[in-house]
């Protein structure tokens, strides 16, 4: 239902053009959640927010690439096909929920007007308990007309993924949906998540640092590091066994509970920020297996088994 | 018992933290005890609101606490104030989340540690407390020459860095970490960690690491306390407290934690509801209205905090 293919994006400004997503091509099923994985500046988040071109340009610029949402070209789509797109076509929630509900309204009014853009024929009081209701919120009738700041940050999440779902979305895009929220809440927000998925038939793009999550929830996974994914893979084969050397280093990084280690395994250095990527692999010059032609050849993402890619030439030594 | 017999340095006896609202008070920390020894880790996790972070500001008089006292090194600290206090400050220092907004932009690196030093007068001259400066970035992994950079000039990690060198440059014997990893990638994160206990075992200082992730208090520390609605409901050694919960909280909270390695299929416990404001604290056990487990005395009795197995304590009437 969605497939990005060879996306690039600049932002520019006067003085300078930066690339911060190169070359990311990926794929979304019918019904599927697909988990992208990366640390800050990977360029996960803006290749999430391209899908329902939610950049501005300038300063985002897209020099080569589709976006195919349902086979239609989102790149090339008209102001007007845009607004029939978000909401219908894609719907978002962000991390902090409390920054993207308006302060001034009840939260039943800013679910109804979700409900008035993209489906107006449903824009009622009862549509709305309906949405709070499945959304897990206890006495829906009260709750919509409290304001945000009346909820605790759980309750607010449930407020987004309910003004998320109102326009029936195709593909829900959760970016870091639970890290603002404490780990009880995290698991029930994740659980309805996974619920709504299955009842509404929608798919699911998820987009976190957290390893973990990707085990509980994910179909499939695609870590990025500085603006390119350097694997693909089924959730619990790449958590099992990864072959990127970046992700292996990512997943022996963490901690782990009830794990005895008594260091963790870091990464020496940090992210390279998108105006000074290294030359060759850009993970190279952190690599704990880089070999001399690394940092002159740049390594192509490659097909290393079936439904499995890498961006290394020597995963499997 | 002024803990002189042995390792203790620091000693909270039944700290009380209340602030007035208009109707009442929030006990943010109530009735809290413990110990930590002398180049020891103790790790304390608990939810938004539970009381953690102001348990840890109490500790640091960043804040008054209501009641109860603060025996550090033998003194209690809980009632001092001034001078006297800030004489005892040189013991016990702090490291926060967010290294940007604790360090001051307008300072260098050096000039933020410097200022540790000259505010208790440590070094004997500008240039032996320039090169105490140098060591202390060297220390904590950093170029001596970063000193003469602004904090913005610094990626995250290396501004924790810079934190860590600033509460280290006293010499203290404790330092309060208030989350301090928790704003960064997690391999950024890895390094934070290893470098705390590669300076735990140079310097001998002791933590209390404040943290919500369980997995990483888990990994630092060599005991965990666990908070809920500003009471302690469970003390023990990491392993112990990780493996075997005893209290209902820690059980769901340990369940709760997203593993990357999901071979053994972990029963999962979702609680139900959020924490109860600690304006309109429940009656009997804080967690009652939450717990899977609970009977009829919980809602009405405060559970103590009791002794279950050797060193492992919880505050539960049915825990065994």
């Amino acid at each position: 239902m969605l497939e990005i293919k060879n996306l690039q994006l600049d932002f520019r400004s006067s003085e300078r053009s930066v690339r911060a997503v190169d070359g990311v091509s990926l794929s979304i099923g019918d019904g599927e959640t697909v988990c992208l994985v990366g640390e800050s500046g990977s360029g996960k988040s803006v290749t999430a927010l391209s899908i329902g071109r939610l950049l501005p340009t300038p300063p985002a610029y897209y020099p080569t690439g589709e976006i195919l949402l349902d086979g239609r070209d989102v790149l090339k789509a008209s102001k007007r096909e845009l607004r029939a797109l978000r909401g219908r076509g894609v719907s978002y929630i962000f991390q902090e929920p409390g920054a993207s509900l308006n302060p001034v309204f009840r939260v039943g009014a800013q679910i109804k007007e979700s409900l008035k853009l993209h489906r107006p024929q449903a824009a009622t009081d009862a549509e709305v308990v309906r949405l709070l209701k499945l959304v897990g919120i206890a006495a829906p009738e009260t709750r919509a007309r409290n304001y945000p700041h009346e909820m605790s940050g759980g309750m607010q999440q449930r407020v987004m993924i309910a003004m998320a779902i109102a326009a029936e979305p195709r593909l829900l895009v959760a970016d870091e949906p639970t890290t603002a929220l404490d780990v009880t809440i995290q698991a029930q927000i994740l659980d309805l998540l996974v619920q709504l998925k299955r009842r509404l038939g929608m798919s699911l793009l998820l987009i976190t640092h957290n390893l973990g999550i990707v085990g509980q929830i994910a179909d499939r996974v695609a870590v990025m590091y500085a603006g390119q994914i350097v694997e693909i893979a089924p959730a619990r084969q790449l958590l099992r066994r990864p072959l990127h050397p970046y992700t292996q280093a990512l997943i022996n990084s963490a901690p782990k509970l009830g794990a005895t280690a008594d260091r963790l395994a870091n990464i020496p250095g940090s992210v390279p920020s998108p105006g000074a990527m290294p030359s060759g692999c850009r993970f190279h010059p952190r690599c704990t297996k880089a070999r001399d032609d690394c940092s002159r050849n740049a390594p192509e993402l490659i097909e290393v088994e079936s439904g499995r890619q890498a961006r290394c030439p020597y995963w499997n030594q | 018992m002024n803990g002189a017999s042995d390792q203790r340095l620091l000693e909270v006896r039944n700290l009380k933290v209340h602030f007035p609202v208009k109707e009442g008070s929030v006990k943010a920390v109530d009735d809290v005890s413990f110990q930590i020894q002398a180049g020891e880790t103790l790790g304390l996790v608990g939810e938004s609101g539970c009381g953690k972070t102001t348990l840890g500001r109490a500790i640091a008089k960043l804040v008054n606490p209501t009641d109860g006292s603060i025996w550090l090194n033998g003194e209690d600290i809980a009632a001092m104030s001034g001078a006297q206090l800030r004489a005892r400050r040189r013991q016990l220092q702090m490291i926060f989340q967010d290294p940007y907004s604790s360090l001051d932009p307008r300072m260098t690196a050096a000039q933020s540690i410097g200022e540790a030093l000259e505010i208790h007068r440590l070094g004997k001259n500008a240039e032996d407390r320039r090169r105490r400066i140098e060591e202390l970035l060297q220390s904590v992994g950093l170029d001596a020459a970063h000193g003469a950079r602004y904090p913005h000039e610094f990626s995250g990690g290396q501004r924790q860095r810079i934190g860590i060198a600033r509460a280290l440059a006293v010499e203290p014997k404790l330092i309060i970490c208030d989350e301090p990893v928790s704003a960064l990638d997690v391999s950024v994160q890895a390094q934070i960690i290893n470098l705390l206990c590669d300076l735990q075992r140079q310097r001998g200082v002791a933590y209390l690491f404040v943290a919500h992730d369980l997995a990483v208090v888990e990994h630092i520390s060599r005991r965990v306390m666990v908070m809920y609605l500003g009471k302690v409901v469970e003390l023990g050694t990491a392993n112990a407290v990780v493996q075997s919960p005893k209290h209902p909280y820690t059980q769901a909270l340990v369940s709760a934690v997203p593993q990357i390695d999901e071979t053994a299929e972990r029963p999962r416990i979702v609680l139900a509801g959020e924490m109860p404001s600690p304006i309109h604290a429940p009656a009997g056990c804080p967690f009652h209205p939450r717990c899977p487990i609970a009977v009829d005395r919980c809602s009405v009795e405060v559970p103590a905090l009791r002794e279950i197995t050797a060193g492992h304590w919880a505050a539960c009437h049915l825990a065994t």
